[in-house]
């Protein structure tokens, strides 16, 4: 069988030095193995059969045509589930297979393993299904009114608010100081965010291979190794231990592989079958088989004064959370939390709430909320400016957040938040000259599509600011460990369940113990469930910090050990906590403590696009950001953290949104579900502000989300000065922007 | 049914399903797992290889089609035990995130490189448009085709 990743040495470098990927050179020359790449000897193919609805009962099914075919060796369904039927990453409100009722299109109804993937596709069609249609809920304004998807509510009893309306995931309000204060000025809108695609290239995949003894070892495309086998073993019927987690080569991420994907159906079918199995989504079925972005729709008031201090801000917002959980209750408090932007206000009335539909379920998405309320609230602030005719970006240093300011739930900002030096440095790179015309038509809006000569292009410029917070919130008991051997030769060995998803944390590890041990000789083992305890996830800008703070308490435990034992080989693990956080109050939205939320980062941008105005095409000339990044561990991939958030961000802005009609996704392809190319991104100017976070090891800050909850904001922006329309949507749509 | 090929170099022969691709057989049928298989509707140029020197989606040629053909892959780029410059490139400028992309932008690059070796950035930008890439931005992507030009 292909082992994982195999355990890497670094060349050089420690905490703040430029250094080269640890995987590049194999993910190079096609030697790097993917979990779609993973092999083992008997190896059989599994499938999953799917619902072809979005809201129907099952009347019947019939597994027998599927048994009867060439090369099946198994077809499983709900009443083959071993042990607990239902799991979920905060709720276990989602069945492992359907059993009476499906809630979305696309859910899991049947499993079959064959020997060719072409056999088990053909097995998965055989089976008999009988369904009987419901009218789905797929409008999530009128969710609250509909029949109960869910009637045992799930999400209740959990220390929130428990709204008696059906099908409400999470609501919550957030009452800061007077929310009734009238301004001078007051500017409104509604705004609208469709639902995004983490659209990561590496589809969903894993390799189950049966341990002979009733247990499994799932080698697995994750982002959370403890978390899935914690889902995966009492769905299982076995005990923790007997389902060994371990990362395979990941191709992407970005929240979409939070929440299981084949992780118990793969051991079911390899345990049932008891031969290893594999399991690769396609493309199609990679956009129903993870949670996606949340659509939004937000209402908002901003009430100033006439020299452009915020008195008030009243906001609602409404999250669509889909079928069933995922994070959607953190997704809409992280909404509700920075529904402001960084910015002071006097007094505050926010609104959240997330529901239930029938529609795709949603959960975790780069940027976990705050992407979707700072397109409203940035649109507001140059809304605003724009009615006291105060320059947009004055407007936003005249109410920047900072240290020793308070956030709408009452928390007071104790570590790092330079907003103000991030506007003022993002503000002051030089913009670049307005392009001739006649030009290249792959430089005109739209590319080498636009059949002008460009007369109807028009150019603008547009700022955005957004925030958001590092690590996990609301009283979430967060913790990294990780576990140092120091060898007598004076070789170390790093084991951290942290999984590399491609944001490089594996370098982080090295560099963390190099700098710590004072030796080079480091290599980092593969990530596993088996050799070290939990990691946490690779979501919430969390990874580097805690990463960072447990190799290093790991390293200095170690180097202490070892001089009492006076130069032995040592092996000492490490569990590392950030500062403690609280619960938000179910009734006001205040701290129940010192703080709901850990840390924040801060990001501005300045965006040059182009819209002709005759076609309703778009180009995004130019980008000049500023982020707020702690400490750089490594600029390079910092840099590369924020051009590819950014893309992700103009991808929301101009392109991306999953479409559905009743529930069902119409557009489950790269054919039909658009993302940005090379021909689409722009060139990215990006300065680091580093000012220590002093909760953090080496005051590092998370940097992975704060570029797409600026970008689509940013870009929005300079899309209204070139058009002077309200654009109150993204994606921007071509008749939007046409004149 | 049985297909003989060259595959960087080496003879290769396979038993395949009529219907399945080249990128299937290359894949899990002569070990050769370096093309990825992203979309398999040529869409994102993941599985991009060679054949008979042109740039082409392998997840779009039957494996049958290939039979008698010769075909380039990533595996087939590095020469004499060190990797190809346009894979050194990459690593160098940041451009490898995740990674999934990479071999298809690697070998897209390589073939854009040996049409014009010292393409303008509007010409790598049309020229990579049909790889996707979720990671970078393409930023740093440009930047190593930039340094492996001469």
């Amino acid at each position: 069988m292909t082992a994982a990743p195999p355990a890497t040495r670094l060349e050089r470098g420690r905490i703040g030095e430029l250094v080269r990927r640890l995987d590049g050179i194999p993910k190079t020359t096609g030697e790097f193995a993917y979990a779609s790449d993973l092999q083992a000897a008997g190896m059989l193919w599994g499938h999953t059969l799917r619902s072809p609805h979005a809201h129907a009962r099952i009347v019947a099914l019939d597994i027998g045509p599927a048994l009867a075919l060439p090369g099946v060796h198994a077809v499983l369904t709900h009443e083959d589930v071993p042990g607990r039927k239902r799991y979920g990453l905060e709720f276990a409100d989602q069945p492992v297979l359907a059993i009476d009722r499906v809630r979305y299109f696309g859910e899991p109804v049947a499993l079959v393993a064959a020997e060719h993937p072409e056999q088990a596709r053909r097995a998965a069609e055989a089976i008999r299904v009988a369904y009987e249609e419901l009218q789905p809920v797929s409008d999530p304004e009128l969710a609250t009114e509909a029949e109960p998807l869910h009637p045992d509510r799930p999400t209740m009893g959990h220390g929130y608010l428990d709204d008696p309306r059906p099908n409400v995931v999470r609501h919550l309000v957030i009452r800061h100081g007077d929310p009734d204060a009238a301004g001078d000025v007051a500017v409104e809108g509604v705004y609208e965010v469709g639902s995004q695609d983490q659209a990561f290239l590496g589809p969903e995949s894993g390799l189950a291979v049966p341990d002979g003894e009733g247990g499994v070892d799932i080698h697995v495309a994750t982002q959370w190794l403890h978390v899935d086998r914690d889902q995966v073993a009492p769905c299982l019927g076995l005990r923790p231990e007997q389902v060994r987690i371990h990362l395979a080569g990941v191709g992407g991420a970005f929240g979409g592989r939070e929440d299981l994907s084949m992780q118990i159906h793969g051991a079911m079918l390899a345990l049932h079958a008891n031969r290893p199995v594999k399991m690769v989504y396609s493309r199609e079925e990679s956009f129903v088989g993870h949670v996606h972005r949340h659509p939004a729709k937000l209402w908002f008031e901003h009430r100033a004064t006439k020299a452009g201090r915020i008195v008030c801000v009243r906001a609602r917002i409404l999250v669509d959370g889909g079928a069933y959980a995922s994070s959607s209750t953190a997704v809409i408090s992280n909404a509700a939390s920075f529904a402001l932007g960084p910015y002071r206000a006097d007094g505050a009335l926010i609104e959240g709430t997330a529901v239930y539909t029938n529609n795709p379920p949603c959960g975790a998405m780069r940027g976990f909320g705050a992407v979707q309320t700072c397109f409203a609230a940035e649109a507001q602030m140059d809304r605003l400016a724009d009615a006291l005719a105060i320059d947009p970006v004055e407007l936003r240093l005249l109410n920047a957040l900072g240290p020793g300011d308070a956030l709408p739930t009452g928390q007071v900002i104790t570590g790092s938040l330079p907003t103000a030096e991030v506007i003022r440095r993002a503000a002051a790179i030089p913009v670049p000259e307005p392009e001739e015309l006649p030009r290249d038509p792959l430089r005109l809006p739209g590319g080498a599509g636009n059949t002008t000569r460009g007369e109807g292009v028009r150019r603008g410029v547009g700022f955005a600011v957004g925030f958001k917070n590092l690590c996990y919130s609301e009283g979430f008991d967060d913790s990294c460990a990780a576990r140092v051997v120091l060898r007598a030769d004076g070789s170390a060995e790093v084991h951290c369940a942290a999984t590399e998803v491609g944001q490089g944390v594996a370098g982080v590890m090295l560099q963390v113990a190099r700098t710590e041990l004072g030796t080079d000789d480091v290599v980092v083992a593969p990530h596993t469930t088996a050799a070290v305890g939990s990691a946490g996830s690779a979501s919430a800008s969390r990874l580097t910090w805690m990463v960072a703070g447990a190799v290093r308490d790991a390293c200095r435990a170690a180097l202490e050990e070892r001089e009492r034992r006076g130069g032995t080989e040592v092996d000492v693990e490490r569990v590392y906590r950030h500062p403690r956080t609280w619960p938000l109050d179910p009734e006001t939205g205040q701290i129940t403590g010192e703080r709901a939320h850990v840390a924040l980062a801060v990001a501005a941008m300045r965006v040059v696009a182009e819209v002709d105005v005759d076609l309703g095409l778009t180009r995004v000339v130019w980008i000049g950001t500023a982020q707020d990044v702690g400490k750089a561990v490594n600029p390079q991939a910092v840099y590369g953290q924020i051009e590819g958030g950014t893309a992700q961000g103009l991808g929301l802005a101009l392109m991306e949104e999953i479409q559905t009609r009743d529930g069902q996704i119409l557009n489950a392809s790269f054919t039909d579900y658009l993302i940005p190319t090379m021909l689409d991104m722009p060139p990215v100017v990006a300065e680091l502000v580093e000012d220590p976070e002093p909760d953090a090891p080496y005051g590092v800050k998370g940097v992975g989300e704060p570029p797409t909850v600026v970008s689509t904001a940013a870009i929005v922006s300079a899309l209204r000065d070139a058009t002077g329309r309200p654009l109150t949507r993204v994606p921007v749509r071509p008749d939007d922007v046409c004149l | 049914m049985r297909v003989s090929l060259t595959v960087n170099g080496e003879r290769c022969e396979a038993d395949v399903w009529a219907g399945e691709s080249l990128l299937f057989a290359l894949r899990e049928r002569l070990g050769l797992p370096g093309s990825k298989n992203a979309c398999e509707q040529g869409e994102c140029g993941s599985c991009s290889v060679l054949l008979d020197g042109s740039l082409v989606c392998a997840c779009l040629v039957l494996a049958a089609q290939a039979d008698g053909h010769d075909v380039v892959t990533v595996e087939g780029l590095a020469a004499g035990g060190r990797p190809h410059p346009v894979q050194e490139a990459f690593v160098a400028a940041g451009a490898v995130q995740c990674g999934f992309c990479t071999p298809g932008l690697v070998v897209a690059a390589v073939d854009l490189l040996a049409r014009s070796p010292s393409p303008s950035d509007d010409e790598v930008r049309e020229a990579l448009s049909g790889n996707l890439c979720r990671c970078t931005g393409y930023q740093k992507i440009l930047d190593a085709v930039r340094a492996a030009a001469t």
